[in-house]
């Protein structure tokens, strides 16, 4: 398995950091990957600290614990810099991206000792502008797709313009939003 | 052709009972199987099957209608977890002892208390004497692959017996992997029909289910159902023979990772025995021979040939993912290591207790178990054969 891409996702609970986690291993299943989509299950209530988690290779996948080595972290709510330590064991090739519209110098004082490459989008922004909501799962999916090369542009746009029609099947309205912030974000990223 | 698809071992599970369509699923909901019957309901109201789902209040009750509805000559199926399992306890032992071959899917979870929703196998291992067949799984893969089968082994005439596939809760219950599925009509042509040889709606043959059974008959009937169990044994190798010719997916009574030429090797079930492939491999890239024996039919208990693929070993450590809290050890090592003393295979063994409560089962944990394999090994002895792994560090790692 030395292809595979491990990713951890931190979020609060009902800001979509799962359904994030789940739409990508989708994305990458419809590439021709193998995939593992699954969120670490605690007394989740709404605003708690949650993780998600992602593996995906081109060979498949047996282990089956959570992921102490990602080679990539998503956080999805900046206000938990400081209270989980988001950069465990992350790869220093790899790189962490944050929802944040915070100073460079704030993220690496908090991100005490991490030498890898940090990227940063501003998802509220994005989200309240494509989707006239805060939801940042969306924009956060495109980030990481961008960050880690995992698929194409073209390739993750197509899939989850399918994905969204499912998904959105009774309320159509919120597809080209979603798009939109997809589209977005994938322009915005950016690293520090 | 397989079918491409991604899905959590829930989903996994009821595709299987969707194809399956059976006449009769009852079930109540607990965390972390609710999406079994939550998924099939919906199966139901779309009109995907013609099942008659029974919204029943409790999982007692859920057993008891799968009692009677089998006993009626019909298909009954249900799912459950830890303290579901738990209040089914009374019906469990009537399933079997009445002969009648319901499914259930088992998403393992702790038994409470104090409460806890994650995973271990406190459920199984408390009805493991119950006279149901046993399937575990290691992935959805085979949570779906053991669920297709499980009707043909249950329904068997030389068996008889209920039957429960069971996978590990949240681990792969709860997330999505890439799985191959067989279409419907192979599914239905696979599974086939239930034609019961004796049951309660025949108005030729009025007969009695469950009465009185006394001094002079019950023996009887336990040595029957015990011989079932033994039966089972053949048929569920002559079921994987022809799901392999339908699928190409090969399954016996456990599953044999890079243990012919190993020198030491694990022994575990469900999910784990996955992250130890992982583990074996790097070990293998160091030269190490370790290797795995991954038990899928539980019971019937597979004694001689486990004890025969094992016998090889320097030694071997045992995996339970629940204590028996016997000051002995778990119930897989105490199995495994009776099954190598009455076959007279003499490998140093060691029990390892782990992944209680959802405790996540790192792979380096594992590894650090062959370490203490590759000691025993070099010594031949075991001091302390009662282990635990992954239990909060302070002081020994290994002490009670």
């Amino acid at each position: 398995m030395d292809n595979l891409i491990e990713i951890r996702w931190h979020g609060r609970g009902g800001q979509g950091a799962k359904t994030a986690s789940l739409l990508l291993a989708d994305a990458a299943f419809n590439t021709g990957k193998y995939i593992q989509g699954f969120p670490e299950y605690g007394p989740e209530r709404m605003g708690a600290p949650i993780t998600a988690y992602n593996r995906i290779s081109s060979s498949p996948i047996t282990i089956h614990s959570n992921i102490y080595e990602p080679d990539y972290v998503v956080v999805v709510d900046d206000t938990l810099l400081e209270c989980v330590d988001v950069t465990a064991g992350l790869k220093e090739n790899g790189a962490i991206v944050i929802n944040t519209t915070k100073s460079a110098d704030y993220l690496k004082s908090v991100l005490k000792g991490y030498n890898g490459n940090i990227y940063t989008i501003d998802a509220r922004k994005i989200s309240e502008e494509a989707l006239g909501r805060y939801f940042p799962n969306t924009p956060m999916l495109a980030a990481i797709v961008k960050v880690s090369g995992i698929m194409t542009d073209e390739a993750l746009l197509e899939d989850m313009k399918g994905s969204f029609k499912h998904k959105f099947a009774k309320k159509p309205e919120v597809i080209d939003g979603n798009m939109k912030a997809l589209e977005m974000a994938l322009k915005e990223v950016k690293k520090i | 052709m397989s079918i491409r698809e991604r899905l959590s071992g829930n989903e996994a599970a009821a595709t299987a009972m969707k194809q399956i369509n059976p006449d009769v699923v009852a079930a109540f909901p607990i965390t972390p199987s609710t999406e079994i019957p939550q998924y099939f309901s919906t199966f139901v109201a779309n009109g995907a099957v013609d099942t008659e789902f029974v919204a029943v209040e409790s999982e007692h009750s859920a057993m008891s209608a799968c009692i009677g509805a089998e006993a009626a000559g019909s298909r009954a199926m249900t799912a459950t977890s830890a303290n579901g399992l738990s209040l089914m306890w009374e019906m469990i032992y009537i399933a079997s002892s009445l002969r009648l071959p319901i499914v259930l899917s088992l998403v393992n979870r702790a038994v409470s208390g104090p409460l806890n929703i994650h995973n271990d196998h406190s459920d199984a291992m408390g009805v493991r004497d119950a006279g149901w067949i046993m399937l575990f799984s290691e992935n959805n893969q085979e949570a779906y692959d053991n669920t297709l089968m499980a009707h043909r082994i249950a329904e068997h005439k030389d068996v008889m017996l209920p039957l429960m596939v069971c996978q590990d809760g949240f681990i792969t219950s709860h997330s999505i992997e890439n799985i191959e599925l067989e279409e419907d009509e192979k599914v239905k042509e696979f599974v086939g029909e239930y034609h019961p040889e004796h049951y309660l709606l025949n108005k030729k043959e009025p007969i009695a289910v469950g009465p009185l059974d006394v001094q002079t008959y019950l023996f009887e009937h336990k040595a029957q159902q015990a011989k079932a169990m033994i039966n089972a044994k053949k048929v569920i190798l002559e079921v994987a023979k022809d799901f392999e010719k339908m699928t190409g997916r090969s399954y016996g009574f456990f599953e044999e990772y890079k243990l012919e030429d190993a020198e030491i090797a694990v022994v575990c079930m469900n999910s784990t025995a996955g992250t130890t492939k992982y583990v074996v491999d790097k070990l293998r890239e160091k030269g190490i021979k370790a290797g795995l024996l991954k038990i899928r039919v539980y019971r019937p208990f597979p004694a001689e040939e486990i004890a025969e693929a094992l016998s090889h070993l320097k030694a071997v450590a045992i995996f339970d993912k629940a204590d028996s809290l016997n000051a002995a050890g778990g119930a897989v090592f105490e199995d495994v290591t009776s099954a190598m003393y009455v076959n007279q295979k003499n490998v140093p063994a060691v029990n390892y207790i782990y992944g209680i409560g959802g405790r996540d089962t790192k792979a380096d944990d594992i590894e650090d178990v062959y370490t203490e394999l590759l000691e025993i090994a070099k010594s031949g002895k075991v001091e302390n054969p009662y282990r635990y792994f992954g239990l909060r560090k302070g002081g020994d790692k290994n002490a009670l």
